[in-house]
């Protein structure tokens, strides 16, 4: 499944400068994979050192935090858009 | 403050005072709780701000604390999608902080991410509101001049 993933400024070094990118999988964590296999800045960033969602990241599929659908495992179609949102937080 | 090299604090802060307005009376709104939100404007081609504030975006604090802040990631997600569809971005966030000075916490300048955004702080320790903006990077705060504009 082919789908459009948005970067955060952040993390945007490490995908070559751009706000987007395309990637395939079939669950969210397939295409955080696929992503960090093509760019290996990306691997601490996302994912922890446990195969978790980097808890300073959030990531949305269309309109709905993946937290709340099935994390990491939950299922991504063709044409679907994931934004990755970094938590913006302080004190 | 001097800024540690040229260019770091660069480029001022262009802010309407409507929308100098509506983020004070989001922070006074959200009392005894911090309040935070996000600033869009046009960046260039490099994705840094150009200065000027086109949008403002009161987000809820999804902490409910007096003490911190974090931002909706709902609002955050509706913000940058609005930013981008002009073809603009999130250039940075406000919060307030209700007893203490318009100055980066230590958890602020640690939890800071973007080095491109601005960070402004709102104080609401005395009767009159202070605003003031930075550069956080890399653990370096530097103030960025906030140009109050008319429209």
């Amino acid at each position: 499944m082919s789908v459009e993933v948005r970067v955060p400024t952040l993390l945007r070094p490490h995908v070559g400068g751009v706000a987007t990118v395309s990637s395939d999988g079939a669950t969210v964590g397939d295409v955080f994979h696929a992503l960090i296999g093509q760019f290996p800045g990306l691997a601490g960033n996302l994912i922890d050192d446990d195969g978790q969602l980097h808890k300073f990241v959030n990531v949305y599929r269309n309109d709905d935090d993946i937290r709340y659908l099935e994390g990491l495992d939950t299922k991504v179609t063709d044409g679907d858009v994931l934004s990755i949102l970094p938590a913006v937080a302080g004190g | 403050m001097a800024a540690p090299d040229a260019g770091f604090a660069d480029p001022v802060l262009r802010l309407s005072t409507a929308y100098y307005r509506t983020i004070v009376a989001h922070c006074y709104d959200g009392l005894p709780d911090e309040a935070c939100g996000l600033l869009a404007g046009p960046v260039d081609a490099d994705g840094h701000p150009k200065g000027l504030v086109s949008a403002v975006y009161p987000c809820v604090n999804a902490d409910a604390s007096a003490r911190t802040y974090t931002v909706e990631s709902r609002d955050l997600l509706h913000a940058m999608r609005d930013a981008q569809s002009r073809g603009e971005d999130l250039i940075g966030v406000w919060h307030s902080h209700t007893h203490s000075d318009a100055y980066p916490s230590d958890t602020d300048v640690r939890q800071a991410l973007e080095p491109s955004w601005v960070y402004a702080l709102v104080s609401l320790k005395h009767a009159e509101p202070v605003l003031r903006s930075y550069r956080i990077r890399e653990g370096v705060v530097a103030e960025c001049e906030v140009s109050l504009t008319d429209s």
